[in-house]
């Protein structure tokens, strides 16, 4: 039996989902006998799901107690309307300070759910919504599920940095086999997180049944009637001697290192370890490896730096630090974008699908603004194509859309910006010729990496309506968007700006105007290490490996070949005009942009990458060589001075943005909880700036 | 080209079990069980491919919140048919469903339509009854009607004193006798037939499933139904247990010209013979089954005699008893509601016609000698409605129906 445990000391009081049990007579579906039916209700709308924490537990606990005490052919478990689970409660987690306490919640689940399989009683899950994690585990301990065909399911704790511990991990592959139980618990995790349709689950094995949520529980309830008269026989494969294992694993391996540049995390390298347990243990001994792993997960700084960063994410993409009040901000009915280059075009697509009002582009000749226009029909169509778009949507759209050569067209528009060259001169000269030709309320947005945009606005009449409106390549993908405030910006035009970056669905941070804002700064800073260390004479390998095993998503020189040696030269060369020697121009890269060379790395014929040797030829060749552990360290620590210097300067107000910033823009992993929490756990930020950026507890265990 | 007369059939009909206003039903939307009654009548009817459904009428009595925005249209969609299938609503309050079957009925009879659904739903948990009501202040300042043409109770208190003879012993019988038929019903596994067991989540106990009616009260006592009170006037003869309750429920029922029922293989359940509604002083509404009767009678050539099966709505027991008594029947005639009737299953309004019809259906099934028979309702503010149908099933000769 089940056994409560106490909620450790600060956590917040346990939102708890309620199970309530009420009989169903079964005769009317065609069987004699009555289905025990138990409700998982919080008593909360759909915008706050069912969780599952301690208290929660037990009472589902008794409610299966309750629903077995009444004799009944079969038990069911189904959810509140539009959500079954949305798994553990994670909010106490972060709050475990003793290993005891994690192997506590992971047995309690496990205690508490296996009943359902063990009970003797057939058992059902219902999922009529939303199940994830802890919430789909449920459902995996009863003997059958059905589906309501518009329900997402998932097991994301990999994605979270744990291991899908009541039960996941081991019931998922011997009942669907190895591929598969990889598939959804190591590949979709790390996919994003990628939650399965319902088709998906069916045809994966995870469910057995599909019905439609206008009579889900009616049809689900004839499926238990059919399953237990017999005439519906449910197959279950013994996949224990399933030549697929081996395959399977090494894939989700593959898959992992891949995700983090080469570095074995820890809880997707846990889930392979119960994966690969499940071809041949028992159901209790997976259930107490579970419960090891996860204890062992939970007492680590780099889960608490994932709650963190999940956390983080999950509240600044409601609510932007700093924003003006929305009611600030002006409507938008027409925007201009000057340019239609590929940044341009992208730009102006985004806007376009999101904003739905009249975009216009502008180019130095007709020919060009076509091109981009062209570009941007062009992927309408492709969207149509691959069914995310309908035809009608792309019909409307594509009247939006147009292009010129003369910037007269901007007259009128409510929100323009450039994507030209990155050229100050050029930036301000735009800027004054685009006062003339909009109204005096318009928003001036510049999409500039490392520009002062305060210097854009200088000597124009209305200089508070500049504004830093920063993406990351490519735009429609990267979450982040970096909204950088002059010190003449106005409320306004930041709450215009802010308002339009809603409508895009980015997450945004709202900086002040200060070279490279928050992601390139870093970046740049980061990546200076490195070429500076090949400059000094290490081996490149060794310097752009130096930092793999923690977990970066690709490293240095594999970025420095998405972005391009001149993008990335030219930001440097900006940074070190404004913020100082620190910022060193390498002249290896200098090199490698004179000569045209792209990239570090090639691919060969295997689909393996190998040093270009067109690059190699163009290294300077220092005699201070570092060794990997020695260009780690300068790198952290350089990381950790420039976030310093940032908050002391107040280009964001709080380490939380500058974490944001890293893992929605720089793609930056979840365990580092960004960057900062991970440089206070390795002592870097107190030996660099004698202090953390992070008081311990928040992003790391408590001490 | 000119339309011609068809002939119109019930193909099927279904309801939900009927619950008491609030209760089972509490947290159940009003268009979730039209959706639900749909869906079982669908269901039963695999041969009728939801996409050649040419329309779909819902009657409901108070068409706002969860039984407006065109329940007709709302439910088709909620309910997954084809985007292609039109639907509007229907309100003739209680015989809105009858209501809607007359009126797909004529659509098929003169060839506009081949098949479609008709059906109604109340939720009188969501909708008391008169809710947003708003009588126009001249009923009463031009005396246009008394003040008890409004409180349906009243009109039934209306009746016994038109007709003194009708006394509160003889109702207080008459809906015992319709609480044990309906027992007897139960007990016989009849009425359970053509219900659709219907999900039904209450707040403080999670998801149920409602597979009977909630109304029924097996154990009355006419020593219990004699001490109830007379809510509508002191000293008055119409009580809880004489009267239909407050109750929420939907139906449907499938209607199709006799051809393309038998092009399509379907069963054929009752023959449309003709229909009726007739307007009655609204204080005494409930005698409104008596003139639309005699006018259905009229119209198929007919006499009372002829009419084998009755199904009458019991709203309230002293107007099923007005009826009776103006075609000289007995109250206790076997013909008369078999099944037992609204006062013990409940009335949700806009719903009953089609209960009426789909018991009927079954007294068809069952009585092969029985050749007509009758739905008939009474209506607020002084109707009645009745539809005479033919048992498709009848093996006998001549017109009579009137069998024991």
């Amino acid at each position: 039996m089940a056994t409560a445990i106490t909620l450790p000391e600060g956590a917040p009081e346990e939102v708890i989902t309620h199970a309530l049990v009420r009989d169903v007579d079964l005769a009317p579906f065609g069987f004699v006998g009555n289905l025990a039916l138990i409700t998982l209700d919080n008593g909360l709308d759909h915008t706050r799901p069912n969780t599952l924490g301690a208290q929660s537990l037990l009472e589902l606990d008794a409610a299966i107690t309750d629903a077995l005490s009444r004799k009944p052919a079969a038990i069911a478990v189904i959810g509140k309307p539009f959500i079954f689970a949305a798994g553990a409660d994670l909010s106490a987690l972060s709050f475990l300070s003793k290993r005891d306490q994690a192997i506590a919640i992971g047995k309690l689940g496990h205690d508490v759910f296996r009943r359902l399989d063990e009970s003797g009683t057939p058992s059902f899950a219902f999922i009529n919504g939303l199940a994830l994690g802890g919430g789909l585990e449920i459902g995996l301990h009863c003997n059958y599920r059905t589906l309501a065909s518009t329900a997402f399911t998932a097991l994301p704790e990999v994605f979270l940095g744990l291991i899908p511990g009541w039960g996941g991990a081991t019931i998922l592959p011997k009942l669907i086999g190895p591929e598969r139980a990889v598939q959804v618990i190591i590949g979709n995790s790390l996919n994003n997180n990628t939650m399965m349709k319902a088709k998906d689950a069916l045809n994966l094995g995870v469910v057995d049944a599909v019905f439609e949520p206008a009579d889900f529980l009616e049809k689900s309830v004839s499926f238990v009637a059919a399953v237990l008269s017999g005439s519906t026989k449910i197959e279950r494969k013994d996949y224990s001697a399933d030549p697929a294992w081996d395959a399977a694993l090494a894939a989700g391996r593959a898959a992992a290192l891949k995700k983090y540049g080469g570095a074995e995390i820890a809880s997707p390298m846990k889930a392979l370890e119960l994966i690969a347990a499940a071809k041949g243990n028992s159901r209790g001994q997976g259930f107490d490896a579970e419960d090891a792993a996860l204890a062992d997960l939970t007492m680590t700084d780099s889960l608490r730096a994932s709650l963190y960063a999940f956390n983080v994410i999950q509240k600044k993409r409601k609510k932007v630090e700093g924003a003006p009040k929305p009611a600030l901000g002006r409507k938008v009915a027409r925007v201009g974008v000057v340019g239609a280059g590929l940044m341009a075009s992208q730009l102006a697509l985004l806007l376009l699908r999101n904003l739905k009002c009249p975009v216009v582009m502008t180019d130095i000749d007709q020919d060009r603004a076509d091109k981009g226009v062209a570009w941007v029909k062009n992927e309408l169509n492709k969207l149509v194509e691959k069914k995310r778009m309908s035809a009608e949507s792309a019909a409307r759209l594509s009247l939006l859309i147009s292009g010129s050569s003369d910037q007269g067209v901007f007259a009128g528009c409510d929100f323009v910006i450039e994507a030209i060259f990155e050229e100050l001169s050029l930036k301000q000269e735009l800027f004054k010729k685009l006062e003339k030709i909009v109204g005096p309320e318009c928003v001036l947005a510049t999409n500039t990496s490392s520009l002062s945009v305060e210097k854009m606005s200088e000597g124009l009449e209305h200089p508070e309506r500049v504004v830093g409106f920063h993406f990351f390549n490519p735009v429609a993908v990267m979450p982040l968007l970096e909204v950088a405030r002059t010190s003449k910006t106005d409320d306004a035009t930041t709450a215009t700006a802010v308002n339009i970056g809603k409508e895009l669905k980015k997450t945004m941070i709202i900086c002040k105007d200060a070279p490279g804002f928050v992601v390139n700064r870093l970046l740049t800073r980061f990546m200076g290490e490195i070429t500076d260390a090949v400059d000094e004479g290490t081996d490149p390998q060794v310097a752009d490996n130096a930092m793999r095993s923690i977990g970066f998503p690709m490293s240095p020189f594999e970025l420095l070949g998405l972005v391009g040696p001149g993008v990335a030269l030219h930001v440097s060369e900006t940074l070190n005009a404004n913020l100082g020697p620190r910022y060193r121009i390498s002249p290896t890269m200098q090199a490698m942009v004179k000569e045209g060379v792209k990239t570090f790395y090639l691919r060969n014929e295997d689909g393996t990458y190998g040093a270009n040797p067109a690059a190699v030829a163009l290294i300077h060749k220092g005699t201070t060589p570092s060794t990997a552990e020695q260009v780690r360290s300068r790198a952290l620590k350089a990381l950790a001075e420039e976030a310093r210097m940032m908050l002391d300067e107040g280009v964001v107000s709080t380490p939380a943005e500058i974490d944001l910033c890293m893992l929605m823009g720089a793609g930056w992993p979840m365990h580092l909880g960004g960057i900062l929490p991970f440089l206070d756990r390795e002592g870097i930020s107190e030996s660099v700036c004698g202090q953390r950026f992070h008081a311990p507890g928040i992003a790391s265990l408590p001490q | 080209m000119s339309a011609q007369i068809r002939n119109v059939v019930l193909v099927d009909a279904v309801r939900t079990p009927f619950g008491k206003a609030g209760s089972m039903y509490s947290g159940t939307r009003a268009d979730d069980l039209m959706v639900r009654a749909m869906r079982g009548l669908l269901e039963r009817n695999p041969l009728v491919s939801p996409a050649d459904i040419d329309d779909v009428a819902i009657a409901a009595a108070t068409q706002t919140g969860d039984q407006g925005m065109n329940i007709g249209r709302s439910a088709t969609l909620l309910a997954g048919l084809p985007k292609t299938v039109p639907g509007y609503s229907i309100d003739r309050w209680c015989a809105g469903a009858l209501t809607a079957t007359t009126t797909i009925a004529g659509a098929i009879a003169m060839g506009a339509i081949d098949i479609a659904i008709a059906g109604g739903v109340e939720h009188m948990g969501n909708h008391p009854m008169g809710e947003l009501m708003d009588p126009n202040p001249r009923y009463l300042a031009e005396k246009l009607v008394e003040q008890d043409a409004l409180a349906m109770g009243a009109t039934a208190e209306r009746l016994h004193d038109r007709f003194p003879h009708l006394t509160k012993e003889r109702a207080d019988q008459y809906a015992y006798n319709s609480q044990m038929k309906t027992a007897k019903a139960y007990a016989d596994g009849k009425i359970q037939r053509d219900l659709i067991p219907t999900a039904a989540r209450n707040a403080e106990l999670g998801w149920g499933i409602a597979t009977v009616d909630e109304s029924p009260r097996p154990t009355t006592t006419m020593e219990g139904l004699a001490g109830l009170k007379t809510p509508f006037r002191p000293a008055g003869r119409v009580t809880a247990g004489n009267s239909s309750g407050l109750n929420d429920g939907a139906t449907a029922a499938l209607l199709a010209s006799e051809d393309k029922a038998k092009e399509l293989g379907l069963s054929i359940k009752a023959r449309l013979v003709t229909f009726a509604f007739a307007g009655v002083e609204p204080e005494v509404m409930g005698y409104g089954p008596v003139p639309a009767t005699i006018k259905a009678l009229g119209k198929a050539g007919l006499k009372i005699e002829d009419i084998g099966a009755f199904e009458v709505n019991e709203a309230f027991a002293v107007q099923v008893l007005a009826f009776l008594d103006h075609f000289g029947i007995a109250d206790d005639d076997p013909r008369v509601n078999p099944y037992g009737g609204a006062i013990a299953v409940g009335h949700p309004l806009a719903s009953s016609g089609v209960r009426l019809m789909l018991n009927l259906a079954r007294t068809f099934e069952e009585k092969k000698d029985v050749r007509y028979g009758i739905t008939t309702m009474c209506i607020g503010l002084g109707m009645g409605g009745t539809v005479i149908w033919e048992n498709p099933h009848f093996n006998g000769s001549g017109s009579t129906g009137g069998s024991k």
